[in-house]
């Protein structure tokens, strides 16, 4: 199939690109910009005057939920989903049920993706066998499986002699270490951030030090083993400053943050709002503020969704009793435009952060328009206003604490390798979806 | 099980406004937080005209015959359940105990799904203790209208009953609260009567609400809840009216909250020596069951200025008020 995608704006970070243009595909790759290689013929032509042409978006944390909790999602109704949210490579975390640690379910969870085909599904291996934290995966075969990092996911990793020669046979295998720095002793079954609002309701906290000391500890071992770390969803002002020291200091690190963790904060959850509880907490208005700054300066690589879809069961119940998460797939871009539309990030740093920086943490080809790349290309209206509601999601997870927001601009069409995978206003979605 | 469960609300109400029926009167008693100090004098003048009933020979009113409250606890209580019980049956209602720690959600049952079951039974009221904080506000959150719910303690945020009950106490000795300095001693970490307390005294306008113990046991920025923290209890006793000592857990005078009961008695226990920087009418409190030899001396709970079970008593005329002005709201909302 050919395509000729008309008058976009084309905004492409990777290859310094912003201008108004017309964008060529075919056989899946993208094959010219501004003017069409010779001898094509478009079969198909898209206009999109008005509307940003953007590379596919890659998201660096999404729970598919399966295999194991089918209940909540499955990988083909998240990575359509996903599709719906511009979204077109997508890194899963290993704490499935069962766990990420064998070539076998790599090549489960790749089949399933493969077969529904709205999404490049990349997946993190266990850093740990069955991330228990206490005996080595086998990381050769999970990177031959096509893993791209190693992770324990939010699993305690107690022994900090295991984290260190997890991280050095990561770094042998040239595997990213995937870290969450999240001390489980520290955080005590903590459902809240611990200051003036989890004081007031009573709900257990989880104090600042639980993030700051675990990052503390895994910057020493980083240093001492050389591994190429990924610090995942960095909640609090205090870290995202040691993350930065860090990296000034040569340390071979990135991190990200997710996208609410940018608009929410403690004084969110008000009186036990079960949509409001994530994990990492929700920290207080000065950490938002901090994490703005940093993704202002470019103090932090990358802005993820942390997508974690549940059924309707799992926030109805006392607030420490439900699952922490929101579903985040198609809040991500939105949230991620709002930080232009109020002038916290330009236009070229917001779709750096969700395409080229992510895809170089994953170490994938992905997240550029490069002549010869896969044509995994997300087109968006930016000046279409629309209100979330939740059972409009397509996600099977409808929690989420956007509900009412209106935003400006959303996704037309999202493709995947030159197929139109997404389209905004039609039904793309076969049955295998709705199983 | 199965049942039609309501949707989520998209947006959570204030705990005032789920409290309050529309012409402000208690649907719900879930917290102290966001109430008047005119509805908590209500409820305390209400209170005093039920503490005469225990001294007639036929200690019952009718006033909620024919409705049926449901003590729904999922935490063990003995003393709470109790004076619930004994309320509810002064006051002519029928009562049902459900002692959910050994039946059905250890079997998997959802809350949502009990709650729809014992509604299926026409329920009037439910007086719940859960562990869970916010489980109070989530109850009432999807209890059928008709039905009101009182908090009999959920996890560390409030007991909004007890905390009247002090209050009751503290005004029967001294009625003026703008003059009162109230000191409270121990966990103030775990404790869901502590945070009732304190938001019970500001709201009655008291003049100034201490907090005392080691900082293990004191919650992070407690000051916003407008307190005083104090890790000496002698400072913390000085010129106090009112004193009320908290239980310590068992489970938590031995580890890293402290390290052992003998050390927390000799630095937070009340004796009377210690008492002698309190102002010499002081009177202590104590919402049970007491650690004698833990957080308080026999020779103090036993003493002159213990007023531990006149609290017992008081107990039942507060519970009494609340579930008379919770059924109240209700039959005036239906005329």
């Amino acid at each position: 199939m050919t395509l000729r995608i008309i008058q976009g704006r084309v905004i492409d970070p990777a290859s310094d690109v912003d201008r108004i243009t017309d964008l060529f595909v075919a056989d899946g790759k993208i094959v010219g910009l501004d003017t069409a290689p010779s001898g094509f013929v478009p079969e198909r032509q898209l206009n999109a005057t008005g509307c940003l042409v953007m590379p596919g978006l890659v998201d660096l944390a999404a729970r598919l939920r399966e295999p194991g909790q089918e209940h909540k999602a499955t990988i083909a109704s998240e990575t359509y989903a996903a599709a719906a949210g511009g979204i077109t490579s997508l890194c899963f975390p290993p704490d499935t049920s069962p766990v990420v640690d064998s070539p076998a379910d790599v090549e489960l969870i790749q089949q399933r993706a493969q077969a529904a085909g709205y999404c490049r599904v990349y997946n993190l291996g266990a850093l740990t066998a069955g991330l228990d934290g206490q005996i080595l995966s086998e990381m050769a075969a999970l990177k031959r499986a096509g893993c791209v990092g190693v992770s324990n996911a939010l699993h305690a990793m107690p022994n900090t002699l295991v984290l260190r020669r997890a991280m050095e046979y990561a770094a042998s295998q040239d595997l990213t270490v995937f870290l969450h720095p999240f001390d489980h002793a520290l955080a005590n079954q903590g459902c809240a951030h611990e200051g003036a609002v989890a004081t007031r309701l009573g709900l257990p906290g989880i104090p600042t030090a639980a993030e700051t000391a675990a990052m503390g500890q895994m910057l020493a071992l980083v240093e001492q083993t050389g591994v190429r770390a990924h610090f995942c969803r960095l909640s609090c002002s205090r870290a995202v400053s040691m993350f930065a020291r860090a990296r000034y200091d040569g340390l071979p690190v990135t991190a990200d943050v997710c996208a609410h963790q940018l608009f929410m904060t403690e004084n969110d959850i008000a009186d036990f709002d079960a949509y409001y509880h994530t994990l990492p907490p929700l920290r207080t208005t000065r950490d938002m503020q901090g994490l703005r700054v940093a993704v202002t300066r470019g103090s932090v690589t990358a802005i993820c969704s942390d997508h974690q879809p549940h059924e309707s069961d799992g926030k109805q119940a006392p607030f420490p009793s439900t699952e922490p998460g929101i579903a985040g797939l198609e809040t991500l871009l939105p949230l991620t435009m709002r930080l232009v539309e109020s002038k916290i990030l330009t236009l070229t740093q917001a779709v750096a952060y969700l395409t080229v920086a992510p895809a170089a943490v994953m170490r994938i080809a992905a997240g550029s328009l490069n002549i010869d790349s896969a044509a995994d290309i997300c087109i968006f209206d930016p000046v279409a206003q629309w209100t979330l509601s939740p059972e409009k999601l397509v996600s099977r997870g409808k929690n989420t604490p956007f509900a009412g927001w209106t935003f400006t601009g959303r996704v037309t069409h999202t493709l995947l390798g030159g197929e139109v995978v997404y389209e905004s206003g039609r039904e793309m979605r076969s049955e295998k979806c709705d199983e | 099980m199965s049942g039609d469960l309501a949707a989520p609300p998209l947006s959570s109400a204030l705990p005032a406004s789920l409290q309050l029926s529309p012409d402000g009167r208690l649907r719900h008693f879930l917290t102290i937080e966001g109430l008047s100090r005119a509805l908590l004098t209500e409820i305390l003048d209400t209170a005093e005209s039920f503490a005469g009933v225990k001294d007639q020979t036929v200690k019952k009113v009718p006033l909620l015959r024919g409705k049926t409250i449901v003590n729904l606890f999922f935490e063990a209580s003995t003393r709470t359940r109790t004076t619930f019980e004994l309320a509810a049956k002064r006051l002519s209602a029928d009562v049902l105990n459900v002692n959910i720690t050994d039946t059905s959600t250890v079997k998997g049952e959802s809350l949502l799904d009990t709650l729809r079951n014992l509604e299926a039974m026409y329920i009037d009221m439910f007086v719940v203790r859960h562990a869970d904080s916010g489980a109070a506000q989530f109850i009432a959150r999807h209890v059928a209208p008709h039905i009101s719910v009182i908090n009999a303690g959920d996890g560390r945020h409030a007991h909004p009953t007890q905390a009247m009950l002090d209050m009751f106490t503290i005004r029967r000795h001294k009625p003026q609260f703008g003059k009162l300095c109230v000191a409270i001693v121990g966990d103030i970490m775990h404790s869901r009567v502590a945070r009732s307390q304190i938001h019970a005294l500001n709201t009655m306008g008291a003049g100034e609400v201490r907090v005392v113990g080691p900082k293990t046991l004191i919650p992070a920025s407690v000051e916003g809840l407008n307190v005083r923290v104090f890790h000496d209890l002698s400072d913390g006793l000085r010129d106090t009216d009112v004193v009320i000592t908290l239980r310590l857990q068992k489970e938590r005078m031995r580890g890293t909250l402290l390290p052992s009961a003998h050390e927390y008695f000799q630095l937070y226990g009340l004796t009377e020596a210690r008492l002698q920087v309190a102002k010499p009418d002081v009177i202590v409190m104590h919402p049970g069951p007491i650690n004698r030899g833990v957080e308080i001396a026999s020779e103090v709970a036993d003493g002159a200025r213990s007023v531990i079970l006149q609290q017992v008593t008081y107990g039942i005329a507060i519970r009494m008020a609340v579930m008379a002005m919770a059924v109240g709201a209700r039959a005036s909302a239906q005329r």
